[in-house]
């Protein structure tokens, strides 16, 4: 039985049923690894001996006829910003490269009780700042349809993984685009809930207020699926939300004949890439055959969400950061003398180029005399972003925009031009302002590399983008076909 | 030309609270080092802060107390900067929306009253504390601090001298400890404030440049301080010079202050809005619930003391100047109904021991139903007073039930008449010159005798007793 076709629930439906053991499946995808990850490299940390211990303990817990969870026996991989007990946590930092949580993500412990399998930490952008996952200590993650291109970021790792067949989903974060644009790149499906729906606590920050943990799988129903295991209200986080209602049951008879699709014309105009252009506009035609209506607008605004969301994010950072100063955990400068050689030593010697930016940028823009010009506009602009999102939704039940202005590009293409890095995030992050949630699912091929489509719903309604989503993929089969050929 | 000195204060307290301020971690003093900590208070990567609601709540009992308007809706803020007690690297407080605003609390100086503005109150979370060892050159850090809630109470700069700041000090002191916010211990650093001096021109309306004295931990200190801050000031000024902007570090051993940084080499905390904390938004039933549940204010206790119970004006301010004596006082009243006795067994006895044992006042528990019950005994002469005393001492070290000890050790005054008559027969027939000198006129041995008698009767009658059936003897 070959896992590599199945979905994680497909899977778990087969575990359960004792048509392939556990210890089958976790084997087959810590092969895969074996086979695959030295060149691709999505994952910083494999914790094999974990894994089949454990594959050991939920095998005997179905052979016993006990009640199990929902991923009973399925691997799984978490982004290594993901607090796991006892397992390294690197945020794919020379700052965190020795460092390992004594406690469990609320996420890690709500996955783990559904008896899914851990395999591993997935490499990332440095701290989640990045596009493509080229500022990882830990090397860059090649993307699994073309290992001389990005995998996208800073989920890199994540999306990789997933497309090739390291695991079968992945928990990830996504801050500005960190799930949507990886997804688009590699071909996989994703969902980042709205801002509250699912506990950030053991989610290591790289800006509090934007920062979201999602799901990556090989199809809708598979992320809708971890999403119920890990959301709704978590003490530990007072900014989950209570009476979240994350169950999806009632989302796949495929019906979306009274749902109004609105396609902001601006974010058509973002595409730099004409192939991807012709994939979006044939991915709103397949829409308007499977009878939702679909129609025009425009989210003005949106042009100012990458300054604003760089103001912000970086802002954020740039407080966020501070705490890693080399004294209780993390690196430490052999060149500490006095307490401010500590500091400054261990901080220019452990972060990356990249981080190091955002962090002055960060400063700077909260500095005296600056904060208002820069910290404070850029807030007022997220507010009327956010109002922009609210009265478009008063009209349409989902938004449809690109992923991405391109697809995934070549390694090294961008790295050395911040600015045009950023501004790649122009499709996601006025999302990620607004705190609305979305889903990334595959539409298609375009230059032989995969294309995304986003899927934008209102606060809180994240039912209506998977069943939107669910009817996509069950009458076509984008997803599959994006399938990466080492 | 005379200056004037103007003095505005921060003060920090910590509060009471059982748990900190973002975690379940204990408030306690002291513990040895870095017991009292958590994931969270030790700021590791991805923990997030809960917010302790009994922290808002005291803070809004405070503002309440000290006239404050309670903001509706109030919001946290980042203050970031480095230093290795602070694990997060930035401490979170309030900078835009502070909980309480706008107070006034009023002192008295000299028999005249003064008003003292309350600029504003915020909550927010202390740091650790450093450790230098310096006998093995290196410092240890201990985080049990970090996290505690602590409030800073920001006053307008309306002090003048260091004796109303020293004022100012005692009754916020007093104020909060009777509303149960804070212990207020300077030793243990549960308060401490910081002191920003300036002088002027008598008369003057604009102030003058201020310097931010740190580092004070006594109301001595303070005192001592802003003295000293204001002639160095005046006398810069009087010899022509310029005051500078600046924090200065005040040296307690050589009761100086030194420069710690200048105006431009000021901090910049980067203040922003604290993006895991949503605002809290404080109700009026809360407000008037925290309102109705508030505890009676010194000042009210010392009226009511004086009209209620008959008390001196220096009495009253004596029991009401610590929560718990004025608690132990009432409450012996509303039992025994004897204000005038428990008020002298309290701030007799019972301070002589409080200072005795090193205690501090508010530590003291004592069961006023005992102290009751030994009011009773001595009014009803059941005991006399010297008797009294012993008893109180035990009730005080060993909450000892006062009529069984009595009881046990004979101490109970002996009301046999003729158990009494016989004693001072006895002591007539020994001393039969006292006897004639008295006869003869000499009634200075009259006390000799009834001294004898109750030397015998072992001060266990009454001497008004003893007295009476003297004179009848020897008239006899």
């Amino acid at each position: 039985m070959n896992i590599s076709e199945m979905t994680a629930l497909e899977t778990a439906e087969m575990i359960k049923a004792k048509k392939i053991s556990v210890k089958e499946a976790v084997n087959n995808v810590i092969d895969n690894i074996k086979k695959n990850d030295n060149k691709i490299n999505a994952y910083i940390t494999v914790t094999e001996e974990n894994a089949l211990k454990d594959a050991e303990t939920i095998q005997k817990k179905i052979d016993s006829g006990e009640e199990t969870g929902l991923f009973a026996g399925v691997p799984f991989a978490i982004k290594d910003n993901i607090c796991t007990k006892g397992i390294r946590t690197s945020c794919a930092s020379k700052m965190l490269e020795n460092f390992t949580p004594i406690y469990d993500a609320t996420v890690v412990r709500r996955i783990k009780n559904s008896d899914a399998i851990s395999i591993g930490k997935l490499n990332m952008d440095e701290f989640g700042m990045g596009g493509s996952t080229e500022t990882s200590y830990f090397g860059v993650v090649r993307n699994p349809c073309d290992t001389q291109r990005v995998s996208g970021g800073s989920s890199g790792g994540a999306a990789a993984a997933v497309a090739s067949d390291e695991a079968l989903f992945a928990l990830a974060s996504d801050t500005g685009g960190s799930i949507r644009q990886p997804c688009s790149f590699c071909g996989v499906s994703g969902i980042v809930p709205t801002y509250g729906a699912v506990s950030r606590y053991g989610l290591i920050a790289f800006a509090s207020s934007l920062d979201r943990i999602g799901a990556i799988g090989r199809d809708i129903k598979d992320c809708a699926a971890v999403l119920s295991v890990i959301g709704g209200y978590d003490t530990n986080d007072p900014t989950s939300v209570k009476n979240t209602s994350l169950d999806f049951s009632q989302c796949y008879d495929g019906n979306i004949k009274d749902l109004k699709i609105g396609i902001p014309e601006n974010y058509i105009g973002f595409i730099t890439d004409t192939e991807v252009k012709k994939k979006i506009t044939e991915t709103i035609k397949i829409f308007s055959s499977l009878g939702a209506e679909t129609e025009f607008f425009t989210l003005p605004l949106s042009e100012y969400a990458v300054a604003a969301y760089y103001v912000i994010s970086c802002a954020e950072a740039s407080s966020e950061l501070s705490r890693y100063d080399g004294i209780r955990y993390g690196y430490r400068s052999e060149r500490a003398g006095n307490i401010s050689d500590i500091f400054v030593n261990s901080r220019s010697e452990a972060f990356g180029e990249e981080v190091k930016r955002r962090i002055m940028l960060g400063s700077f823009v909260l500095s005296k005399g600056h904060y208002d010009d820069y910290y404070k506009k850029a807030s007022q602009v997220r507010t009327m972003i956010k109002a922009e999102f609210e009265k478009a939704f008063e009209k349409y039940d989902i938004i449809l925009a690109p992923a991405a202005p391109t697809t995934a590009y070549k390694i090294g293409e961008n790295i050395s031009d911040p600015l045009k890095m950023y501004l790649g995030d122009i499709c996601t992050v006025s999302v990620s302002l607004a705190g609305n949630p979305a889903a990334v699912i595959p539409c298609g091929m375009a230059n032989a590399l995969p294309v995304g489509v986003q899927l934008i719903g209102r606060a809180f309604d994240e039912k209506n983008i998977v069943k939107t989503a669910h009817a996509f993929q069950i009458n076509t089969d984008f997803h599959k076909a994006g399938k990466g050929v080492v | 030309m005379i200056y004037e000195t103007v003095v505005g204060l921060e003060v920090h307290v910590e509060l009471s609270t059982k748990t900190k301020i973002f975690c379940g971690c204990t408030t306690q003093f002291g513990g040895d080092p870095n017991t009292h900590v958590c994931p969270i208070c030790c700021g590791m990567p991805g923990t997030l802060p809960l917010l302790n609601k009994e922290v808002v709540d005291y803070a809004i009992r405070t503002g309440l107390a000290l006239n404050c308007d309670i903001t509706r809706k109030t919001k946290f803020d980042r203050k970031n900067y480095f230093y290795p007690d602070l694990p997060k690297a930035y401490q979170i407080s309030q900078l835009y929306l502070p909980i309480c605003t706008n107070g006034n609390f009023e002192i008295e100086i000299n028999g005249r009253k003064k008003q003292i503005g309350i600029h504003e109150i915020h909550m927010e979370e202390d740091a650790g504390k450093l450790i230098h060892d310096e006998s093995a050159n290196h410092t240890l850090i201990d985080y049990n601090r970090c996290g505690v809630p602590l409030l800073e109470i920001v006053t307008e700069p309306d002090l003048s001298s260091s004796e109303e700041a020293a004022v100012f000090l005692e009754k916020l002191r007093e104020t909060l400890m009777y509303i149960n916010v804070s212990d207020c211990r300077m030793q243990e650093g549960s308060m401490r404030a910081d002191v920003n001096v300036s002088v002027r021109p008598a008369g003057s309306d604009t102030l003058g440049t201020r310097a931010e004295l740190k580092n004070m931990s006594s109301f001595k200190a303070i005192r001592k301080a802003i003295e000293y801050e204001s002639k160095r000031q005046i006398n810069i000024l009087v010899g022509g010079g310029m005051i500078l902007q600046e924090t200065r570090r005040w040296d307690e051993a050589k009761e100086k202050s030194f420069t710690m940084r200048s105006k431009e080499n000021a901090q910049d905390y980067r203040y922003f809005p604290e993006p895991n904390i949503l605002p809290v938004e404080i109700s009026e039933e809360k407000i008037n619930m925290i309102k109705n549940n508030m505890p009676e204010l010194p000042d009210k206790k010392r009226e009511r003391y004086i009209k209620e119970y008959g008390l001196s004006e220096y009495d009253s301010s004596v029991i009401t100047s610590e929560r718990n004596l004025a608690f132990i006082f009432e409450k012996s009243v509303i039992i025994c109904g004897k204000p005038k006795e428990v008020l002298n067994m309290i701030t007799g006895e019972m301070m002589r021991l409080i200072s005795e044992t090193g205690q501090n006042a508010d530590d003291v528990k004592i069961s006023p139903e005992k102290i009751a019950s030994l009011v009773n005994m001595i009014s009803e002469g059941k005991i006399n007073r010297t008797v009294g005393k012993e008893v109180f001492e035990e009730i005080f070290r060993n909450d000892t039930d006062p009529e069984k000890y009595v009881t046990e050790k004979g101490l109970m005054m002996i009301e046999d008449t003729d158990l009494i008559e016989k004693t001072i027969k006895y002591i007539l027939e020994k001393n039969q010159r006292s006897v004639e000198d008295i006869r003869n006129g000499k009634t200075k041995a009259f006390g000799f005798l009834v001294g004898e008698s109750m030397k015998a009767l072992k001060g266990k009658a009454d001497p008004k007793t003893v007295n009476e059936l003297l004179k009848k003897l020897l008239i006899k």
